[in-house]
């Protein structure tokens, strides 16, 4: 058995991928989060729209001024991962996890929809992963441990389509994959799979995926991405989401596991809720019974990840006002290049801060079904009916395809005459089905349509006494079939970076070296992005690329992002990592102070006005100081050091803060020292506490100026009690 | 050719018009399941190469092999039987266990002779 994950120890790949020949998966289908009916209470709020939170995960950045907490919607929430290499993946799921993702999809490599069978191994992939069982193994095996660890099922989830659906769905079914892709209309459509294979092929798929569990996307979102008007085409997204959905059902699918993969298909600059609204109104009504994987908008995603993020927020708002039951993350760069590590958790970021902002949203605002909403969501359900009895009229859904009926980029009933037309005869694996004879027999479970089993066989599998979705031990698993080409091969170069004392920086590979620089040159847009390059080169950087140049004015200059890769490594140990600082408990300190009656003198040094940091440091209202039960006298602004000393003796204070800000010929370390040393002179040094404070000091100046502690930006009241309080146990006064 | 479908659509909305939202619903689904009516047909009464694979995986045979069997049988004509059934057919005829049946088809299809 695999020891369970801890939270400051990397995911040992290596060891994961031992034994994995016996792995199999400990549990089967797809999983909703735990939704409590009566809310969620988390610190000082009541949450109406989310699940039960995490055992260990990381907050949005604001969380820490909410006692940490860490709301997570009600839906499942999707993160899209493929680096082409999923070694390096499975450390991104498990971040992705500690931020939310609790559905985990890995994007195929290129061209595997149109391999006519299944991969086996490790190869490395491109723009996503080759879908083998070896992989999913390994993935699944790693989502048991992450699971464990944030405290919350995980779906893994891929894709079953091209030429080889059934098998890769048997596949999926034997390893435990709990949610996929699969729409016989996408291999006609977008894959030009012959469209009477195609569906042959589905139905067994969906046969072999209702089998285990497996939840069902569809692909009628690739229209409204490959359409020139992506807004226009709803009425057929409509239809095409119907004709999966009816197929599905047909093939012995529960609708309960089949999903909608649906898109807000517009984008600001256009006014977005007038079109995405009503098309998500008509869209889930007409689909009731249907469950709703929300994605965000991919159609008009440009290289600048803000906009991108702020179209999705958008995304995600449509998604509360209506319904999501998976609400589907794009990771904001993909605009740019294949998602990067960090976005993926910008994505899940986006959507946990949106939900949370809008928890509830239903209970305050009503959407108006009364005003122009009502109007266009019937309008779009009366095309949507019309489209299917065109469909119908004129022979059928294959004479529709042959006809240009689908991803036309107009409005129904108009037309551009730029849909994509499919021949019956033609496309990948024309001719490749054949009418079963009257003595068909499959002995095998899950399998669709005509199946003469033998008389007295009571289940199809039992003259092979079980298949092997019923006894996994009969199951092949096949390791490598190229051993060069193996998830073992990159682990060894890449050993340095993951286990030894290496370090690069990384994007989506253990040791990439990828960085991204944002600058803003003050040329024009022709100049910025060339100068941009070269300035990156002379940094260092080898393959420097610019992937956004955004204009502030045409004369005035560019924002300008690059990325280029870092060529050298640095050795972990040759780095000076300051010890880390340990806070007592609250309590111990509060009853510390409380024992000694801690006073403390305090003002800003030198001819310094400032006075916001000290302030914040001793205010009850900031959490300074007085909240632990300190006592101060504040001297005020460009106080003499003398002067702060002489208060101190004459109030019998146990310790003495100043703050300095300004560092022009190093004052604020003249100042420190001279605080050390007048004390030394005066006799007191050995009673009294001595601390120094300032933007321009650190921690590691405390010894070099002779004082006991120095804290630079961002140093919160408990921090100055705990040196205080430490100092005074360290000499015995507690 | 375009004016007319326009015109026939306009003569269907109106007709849509009259229906209540529920339906408009029910429309939907009756000519989504019509739509799709033959095409279930089509995949209750037809197999392909994938299918057949996919059978021979759940036997337990391994997914380079199935490959190959499922070729063989194809070429014997016999791809209709079912490829599950074929290996079954043989495995029992030979008495030995399917993976077995499988490598021997692999290894020489003249063993599908006489089969059926």
């Amino acid at each position: 058995m695999t020891n369970p994950l801890e939270p400051n120890k990397k995911i040992d790949i290596e060891h994961l991928l031992e034994g994995l020949e016996n792995y199999h998966p400990p549990r089967k289908g797809w999983t909703w989060r735990d939704v409590p009916a009566e809310g969620v209470n988390l610190g000082p709020f009541h949450f109406r729209d989310m699940s039960k939170p995490l055992k260990n995960s990381i907050g949005l950045p604001a969380s820490k001024y909410f006692d940490n907490i860490d709301p997570q919607p009600k839906c499942v929430v999707t993160t899209e991962i493929a680096s082409g290499r999923f070694e390096d993946d499975i450390r991104r799921m498990r971040m992705a996890a500690w931020h939310g993702a609790d559905h985990i999809m890995v994007i195929r490599t290129t061209g595997q929809s149109h391999i006519d069978g299944l991969l086996e191994g490790t190869p490395e992939g491109t723009g996503g992963v080759p879908i083998t069982r070896k992989q999913i193994r390994a993935s699944r095996k790693a989502c048991d441990q992450i699971e464990e660890e944030v405290g919350r099922p995980i779906n893994f989830h891929s894709y079953v389509s091209g030429v080889a659906g059934p098998e890769v769905a048997v596949l999926f079914a034997e390893e435990g994959i709990n949610g996929a892709h699969q729409d016989p209309q996408y291999n006609v459509l977008y894959r030009n799979v012959n469209m009477y294979r195609s569906f042959v092929d589905a139905a067994e798929a969906k046969s072999v995926m209702a089998g285990a569990g497996i939840f069902q996307i569809d692909g009628a979102h690739n229209a409204n991405a490959t359409a020139k008007a992506g807004w226009l085409v709803m009425p057929e997204l409509m239809v095409q989401h119907g004709i999966n959905s009816a197929f599905s059902v047909a093939a012995g699918m529960d609708k309960s596991l089949i999903g909608l993969s649906t898109v807000p298909p517009n984008s600001p600059p256009a006014p977005k809720l007038w079109y995405d609204l009503p098309y998500a109104v008509a869209l889930r009504d007409f689909f009731s019974e249907y469950k709703m994987r929300a994605q965000q908008n991919t159609r008009y995603i440009e290289a600048d990840i803000e906009e991108a993020v702020r179209t999705h927020t958008v995304d995600t708002l449509i998604s509360m006002l209506t319904r999501a039951d998976i609400q589907s993350t794009i990771t904001p760069d993909e605009g740019r290049n294949v998602p990067w590590h960090y976005n993926n958790i910008r994505g899940l970021q986006t959507v946990k801060q949106t939900w949370a902002a809008l928890d509830g949203i239903n209970e305050l605002l009503t959407l108006n079904h009364n005003g122009p909403l009502g109007d266009m969501v019937r309008d779009l359900k009366e095309r949507a009916v019309a489209f299917l009895e065109e469909v119908v009229e004129i022979g059928g859904y294959f004479a529709a395809v042959e006809q240009g009926f689908f991803v036309d980029s107009a409005k129904y009933p108009e037309r551009n005459g730029d849909g994509i037309a499919r021949e019956g005869k033609g496309g990948v694996a024309a001719g490749s089905i054949l009418l079963r004879d009257a003595d068909y027999y499959a002995p095998v479970c899950s399998h669709f349509g005509h199946n003469q089993i033998p008389s007295g066989v009571k289940k199809a599998c039992d003259p092979i006494q079980g298949c092997t979705l019923c006894d996994p031990e009969k199951i092949v698993y096949i390791d490598e079939l190229d051993p060069e080409d193996s998830c073992d091969k990159r682990l060894e170069k890449t050993l340095p970076y993951r286990k030894g004392n290496l370090i690069k920086p990384e994007a989506e590979w253990a040791g990439d070296g990828t960085v991204l620089i944002q600058l803003f040159v003050p040329q024009n847009e022709e100049i910025a992005p060339v100068y941009a390059v070269e300035m990156a080169k002379r940094m260092g950087l080898v393959d420097p690329e610019v992937i956004n140049t955004m204009i502030m004015h045409p004369a005035e200059g560019c924002f300008v992002e690059v990325k280029g890769k870092v060529a050298f490594d640095i050795d972990k140990t040759t780095l000076k990592i300051p010890a880390k600082e340990v806070v007592l408990p609250e309590q111990e300190l509060r009853d510390a102070v409380k024992k000694l009656s801690v006073k403390v003198v305090a003002g800003t040094v030198g001819e310094d006005e400032h006075s916001v940091g000290m302030r914040e440091i001793l205010d009850i209202k900031h959490g300074g100081i007085e909240k632990y039960g300190v006592k101060y006298h504040y001297l005020g602004t460009s106080v003499p050091i003398g002067k702060l000393v002489d208060a101190a003796i004459e109030t019998g204070a146990q310790a003495i803060l100043i703050s300095t800000i300004i560092s022009h010929n190093d004052v604020h370390r003249a100042q420190m020292k001279k605080l050390a040393e007048l004390c030394q002179e005066k006799g007191i040094r050995d009673q009294i506490v001595l601390i120094a404070g300032g933007t321009q000091v650190n921690r590691d100046m405390a010894k070099e100026t002779g004082l006991d502690a120095t804290f630079g930006r961002g140093t919160k009241g408990i921090q100055v009690v705990n040196a205080i309080v430490k100092v005074l146990k360290a000499r015995g006064a507690v | 050719m375009t004016d007319e479908r326009i015109t026939r659509f306009e003569k269907r909305q109106e007709e849509l018009k009259k229906m209540s939202d529920q339906q408009l619903k029910e429309r939907f689904w009756t000519l989504c399941e019509q739509v799709v009516a033959p095409i279930v047909e089509l995949a209750k009464t037809h197999t392909s190469p994938s299918i057949e694979r996919a059978v021979l995986l759940r036997m337990g045979i391994d997914s380079l092999s199935s490959h190959g069997v499922v070729d063989r049988i194809q070429e014997a004509g016999l791809l209709a039987k079912g490829a599950g059934h074929v290996v079954l057919k043989l495995s029992q005829k030979s008495g030995k266990d399917v993976r077995t049946a499988a490598t021997a088809i692999l290894d020489d299809k003249a063993v599908l002779e006489g089969l059926f």
